[in-house]
């Protein structure tokens, strides 16, 4: 009885007033759909077979020499360069913006053939207090602002203070919010409390971009990992994001895997094509080319630009600068010769 | 001018060539030719004796081979025979830090060892590099360790002797490890056959094996074609031929070495099915699909090749499965970015194109991508065969290429029903996320690996191996050890009184002392028919035939069956398997001890019945009282031959289940015509097999008085069936049968030759005496662990877990 009462509340839920858009390419945005519980109860995910193609997939494909150079650049350009610390102080945040707008030494560029391109990273990633300075110090360059936000990283504050921390950021300039969700709602299968929650953060979002951070590390299954995906996809997500960086398990191929297969489906069920962002613990080069070829296997090419996929990093970059010197010079290189963020 | 801001733009995979120069410089460091490995030393072969070894990726010649010879031969095997005796009494320690050494010496080598195969074969060098050459290594550190626990896991065996190998050419390194690695830890000698397409990694291997100490002769390898490969089969001086290869060769070697006494193990060709059911992860199936079929170009005798997809999910199936083929790549073995490689073989190439062109005259629709492969070299896409009915080619015959067929069903029992419609039974896999159906189905499938929800994994410590035309015997773990070792008693015949050499009944022949019909015997009724399906039946042609006893007595009359009683006893059998298998092995036991309870009952009379034959009634009581004794021993091991959970290094759980063969055939010693009878037929139902027993010919009658017994004992109906007669009428019958799955043959040499001989058309399993007496009396070689190996086969079940 309880269920039928259930399934009746999932249909009063209407989709999002936005969904009678079409999506029109690679800027367009996910209106959402409604809760669709069938959907998200019927999911299936065997861990083992998960883990086995993310431990081969890799090893199938190698990209070496200018290919490596060339793939490494466009994981820069993935980049949500990050920093989300208890000290940040507008003086970091406005270093990190430099470093963002040229994040590679412009001699490395001109040796890679890059010179008459402006090459940035994706967005800078902060918390709302410096929202304003980020913007100020980007203004003109194009390069978005992220906030995090809905009590970010735990999520656990009332919900009314949640949305205002959206609009507060919204409000000082920042074009995308990446939210948490309750991940209680996804252990006890509150799936109808996880939808709510997200549309509402999307309807306070307005023309902000919304990502949806799963923390994934705290849903214990692979198979909670794929139904909080769709829910968050069918609340309207323009992002489906890994991690805060916070928990205790970072973002690992078998959940992105997870998470990208999510999209794929509700791709191919809506039209709907929603973004993906590892973050946590992303700190190499090579795990950068890992998860680009996650993308561009599983997805495809419209899924390995900044519209689609972003890395949350904050080290990264490091060592792919290390790695573009190595590339153009034939020795190895080290950390001090490039510019610090 | 750089490419990378048109790559940067476009995201396009570039070359990743894996340096060919270790290789290259092997080969030459031996000017690309080779003569045999015999002895510690290489042959200086002919140049007219040699032939050219390909890389099938490029068109190119990479080497010569000598082409072996019988002369090759028969030096090979003098030189294996001359080093076995050390060898094996080296040890098991001593055995184990050479095995443990050619492991090391795998890894140290590991590149070369990886890039020459994928040069040689065409595989790509991930696949060499991560799967090949790792299981390699694997192999022997693992049968280093069974060489170092020999004398105790294995207690009262020795080695087989002299092992003639032949191996195939689509895993030629892996293969290797497979045979050599057993027969080496448990103290045989090796004269190998690598593949004519691809004896490479095999040259490298012996003289890797020389440099890190092996002692000369302990492993020999001559090269060559199947006419090599024929020497080293019809070879007196080898007692054992391991073959991996095609089902076609396999039934030759195995009628060509019929009666010879020489053991074998067989690992054959399969078409194996993959069963989706519609509560599995898709996206998982799909990439379960890519390592079943398009793993090593599909040259895999466990591929994945009949896709089995519940209904309602086969459409999403075959949407998902036509979107990946695109983004698989091909191309240069040595490229690590690529997927699928290069066929083997022009030869082999061109088999796979003419069966698709066959599929599609049959009206299968074929998908492949369209992405074009490479014009240079041997390569075939990835193809997807719909609309394809069980009767047609494609899901027939073993394409041993990229190709797949797929079909659907509706329910667990048709899956069932469709998997096991093939003469093979090498593997199967299972997707479901349900643990109860996948438990349910995965034993109901006649395979000897069973992947659940996975597919292709292999590992030294679990056993491989076939069920039906797939093969017989078993490679890695405990069980495929026993291939390689024989007892103390085996093979030979018992001295005393029992050591008689079993052959026909010399009519007439001298009673011993206190013969002759006692006159307290009662008068017999003489019409004793046959046992077929639980009831007393009159032979087809109607007629009987006179049994004496000692001193000439005519004792009475038996039914004389002929093939169509076989036939009946056979439907019999077969109709009684499931549900006897399916029985609790301890009602099983239950059954068994019953037996003894009502054969007791009627001990005086089988001793009286015996003396009449034997004229000496203490051996007659003494006989009674072991046959009693027998029936315990089966009931008592019921519950308790049972498997294992191998330590595969995977999170998974490995069952090895012992599963009864089937149906099987008992042809009974004539001697100890009781006792023998209840030795082959307890284990064999012990076990859960169904029985056609062709009793003593000379003495039916302890058979035929014992159809009471087995009637009042609860056995059901068709668990036990009984043809007497003569054996010249019934055993080829049985033995040619294609609907039994193994034949058990106590009598003589030439018997024992025909039973192998006639065994060929289903591949079924025979376990014969050739000629050798056992002695039946004997606790040790009358009963226990060789016939219950004998009586089962081993299931190996993959399941995965983890959420």
């Amino acid at each position: 009885m309880k269920r039928m009462e259930s399934d009746a509340r999932d249909r009063a839920r209407a989709p999002h007033p936005r969904s009678q858009h079409a999506p029109t390419g690679a800027g367009s945005r996910n209106p959402g759909i409604a809760l669709d519980t069938g959907w998200v109860r019927n999911v299936r995910v065997n861990r083992s077979a998960v883990e086995r193609r993310t431990a081969t997939l890799s090893a199938r494909r190698s990209v070496k020499k200018e290919w490596q150079a060339a793939w490494l650049l466009r994981a820069i350009t993935c980049m949500d360069l990050t920093t989300l610390a208890g000290d940040d102080t507008p003086g970091r945040v406005r270093r990190l913006c430099a470093k963002a707008m040229q994040p590679v030494r412009k001699d490395l560029l001109d040796a890679l053939g890059m010179a008459d391109r402006t090459l940035t990273v994706g967005a800078v990633c902060v918390y709302h207090e410096m929202v304003s300075t980020a913007v100020a110090e980007l203004h003109g360059s194009g390069i978005p602002v992220a906030a995090v936000s809905t009590g970010f990283p735990h999520g656990l504050s009332p919900l009314p203070q949640k949305l205002d921390e959206i609009r507060a950021s919204v409000a000082a300039g920042a074009t995308e919010i990446d939210i948490v969700i309750s991940r209680r709602h996804a252990l006890t299968g509150d799936w109808n409390a996880l939808y709510d929650e997200v549309q509402a953060y999307r309807d306070a979002c307005g023309d902000a971009h919304l990502k949806t951070i799963l923390a994934t590390g705290e849903l214990a299954t692979l198979r909670n990992v794929e139904r909080a995906s769709l829910v968050c996809m069918m609340a309207g997500a323009d992002f489906i994001k890994t991690s805060t960086g916070k928990e205790s398990e970072n973002a690992i191929l078998p959940v992105g895997l997870t998470m990208v297969r999510a999209i794929r489906a509700y791709a191919e069920r809506t039209g709907y094509q929603v973004g993906f962002k590892p973050a946590g613990g992303i700190r190499t080069a090579k795990e950068s080319l890992a998860w680009l070829t996650l993308m561009k296997e599983e997805l495809g090419i419209g899924w390995t630009d900044p519209h689609r996929f972003r890395f949350g990093a904050s080290s990264l970059l490091a060592d792919i600068e290390r790695q573009l010197e190595h590339h153009v010079t034939g020795r190895y290189s080290a950390l001090h010769r490039h510019p610090a963020a | 001018m750089t490419r990378i801001p048109e790559i940067f733009e476009t995201l396009e995979y570039g070359p990743a060539p894996e340096s060919a120069q270790p290789a290259r410089e092997w080969l030459e460091a031996h000017g690309t030719r080779f003569g045999h490995f015999i002895g510690g030393s290489w042959t200086s072969p002919e140049a007219s004796d040699l032939f050219p070894v390909h890389n099938p990726a490029k068109d190119e010649v990479l080497a010569h081979v000598a082409q072996g010879s019988g002369g090759d031969v028969d030096a090979a095997v003098a030189a294996a025979r001359a080093a076995q005796p050390a060898w094996e009494a080296l040890g098991p320690h001593g055995r184990a830090r050479h095995l443990y050494a050619l492991a090391r010496g795998i890894q140290k080598h590991a590149r070369l060892f990886a890039v020459l195969e994928s040069m040689n074969n065409g595989k790509p060098i991930r696949e060499s590099r991560d799967l090949d050459i790792p299981l390699v290594a694997r192999h022997f550190y693992h049968h280093a360790g069974w060489a170092q626990l020999m004398d105790r896991e294995l207690p009262g065996y020795g080695a087989v002797g002299v092992v003639g190998q032949i191996i195939p050419w689509n895993f030629p390194l892996l293969m290797l490890a497979w045979k050599v690695a057993p027969a080496l830890a448990m103290g045989n000698t090796v004269v190998l056959k690598p593949a004519e397409f691809t004896p490479l990694t095999a040259l490298l291997f012996a003289e890797m094996a020389a440099r890190a100490g092996l002692p000369e002769g302990v492993l020999n390898v001559v090269t060559g074609d199947g006419a090599t490969g024929a020497a080293l089969v019809a070879h007196e001086g080898v007692d054992k031929i391991a073959f991996t290869g095609s089902t076609e060769v396999g039934r030759i070697i195995r009628e060509a070495t019929a009666g010879s006494g020489k053991r074998l193990s067989l690992e054959l060709g399969g078409k194996s099915p993959f069963v989706v059911f519609d509560d599995a992860d898709l996206d998982s199936v799909v990439e379960g699909v890519v390592d079943a079929i398009w793993f090593n170009q599909g040259q895999v005798c466990c591929a994945g090749s009949r896709i089995l997809v519940q209904e309602g999910v086969a459409e999403g199936l075959e949407r998902k499965l036509r979107a990946r083929m695109e983004t698989l790549r091909m191309g240069d073995p040595l490229d690590k970015s690529v997927d699928m490689g290069a066929i083997v073989a022009p030869v082999q190439l061109e088999r796979i194109r003419s069966l698709v062109e066959e599929g599609k005259a049959e009206g299968a629709k074929v998908w492949q991508p369209t992405w074009a492969v490479p014009s240079e070299g041997c390569f075939y896409p990835p193809t997807l065969c719909t609309s394809v009915a069980p009767a047609d080619t494609l899901a027939q015959v073993e394409i041993f290429g990229p190709v797949v067929v797929m079909m659907s069903f509706r329910t667990p029992d048709e899956a069932v029903m469709l998997a096991n419609d093939t003469r093979f039974g090498l593997a199967a896999s299972v997707w479901s996320e349900n643990i109860n159906l996948a438990l349910d189905v995965a034993p109901r499938i006649k395979a000897g690996t069973v992947w659940v929800n996975c597919t292709n994994l292999f590992d030294a410590a679990s056993g491989f191996g076939g069920y039906r035309e797939s093969g017989f015997g078993r490679e890695g773990g405990k069980e495929g050890l026993w291939e390689y070792v024989k007892s103390g008693w085996e093979g030979t015949s018992p001295a005393g009184a029992n050591a008689v050499v079993e052959g026909p009944p010399a009519p007439g022949a001298t009673p011993g002392p206190g013969a002759g019909t006692p006159s307290s015997v009662p008068a017999i009724d003489s019409t004793a028919k046959l046992y077929i399906g639980g009831k007393q039946v009159r032979p087809d042609a109607e007629g009987s035939l006179p049994v004496h006893g000692a001193g000439g007595v005519l004792l009475g009359e038996v039914g004389s069956g002929n093939r169509k009683d076989v036939r009946n006893a056979v439907e019999a059998a077969t109709k009684a398997q499931p549900s006897w298998a399916g029985r609790t092995a301890h009602n099983r036991a239950q059954i068994l001890y019953y037996l003894a309870e009502n054969l007791e009952h009627r001990a005086e009379e089988f001793t009286r019945r015996l003396t009449a034959f034997s004229g000496v009634e203490e051996a007659a009581r003494q006989e009674v009282e072991t046959t009693l004794s027998r029936l315990f021993s089966y009931a008592a091991w019921a519950d308790k031959w049972d498997g294992r959970v191998h330590a595969t290094p995977f999170r998974n759980v490995t069952l090895a289940m012992r599963e009864p063969i089937g149906v099987m055939g008992g042809v009974c010693p004539d001697v100890h015509p009781l006792l023998g009878f209840v030795s082959v037929v307890a284990p064999l139902i012990a076990m859960g097999n169904t029985a056609v027993v062709i009793p003593s010919e000379t003495a039916p009658l302890l058979a035929t008085d014992l159809y009471q017994v087995l009637e009042t004992s609860d056995v059901p109906g068709g668990v036990v069936n009984i043809v007497t007669g003569l054996r010249r009428e019934v055993v080829p019958t049985l033995a040619d049968h294609d609907g039994v799955d193994g034949v058990w043959y106590f009598g003589s040499a030439e018997g024992s030759a025909d039973v192998e001989k006639r065994s060929t058309g289903n591949m079924k399993r025979t376990w014969v005496s050739h000629g050798h007496a056992v002695d039946w009396m004997d606790s040790t070689s009358g009963e226990g662990a060789v016939y219950l190996r004998e009586a089962t086969q081993i299931k190996n079940i993959w399941i995965p877990y983890g959420e």
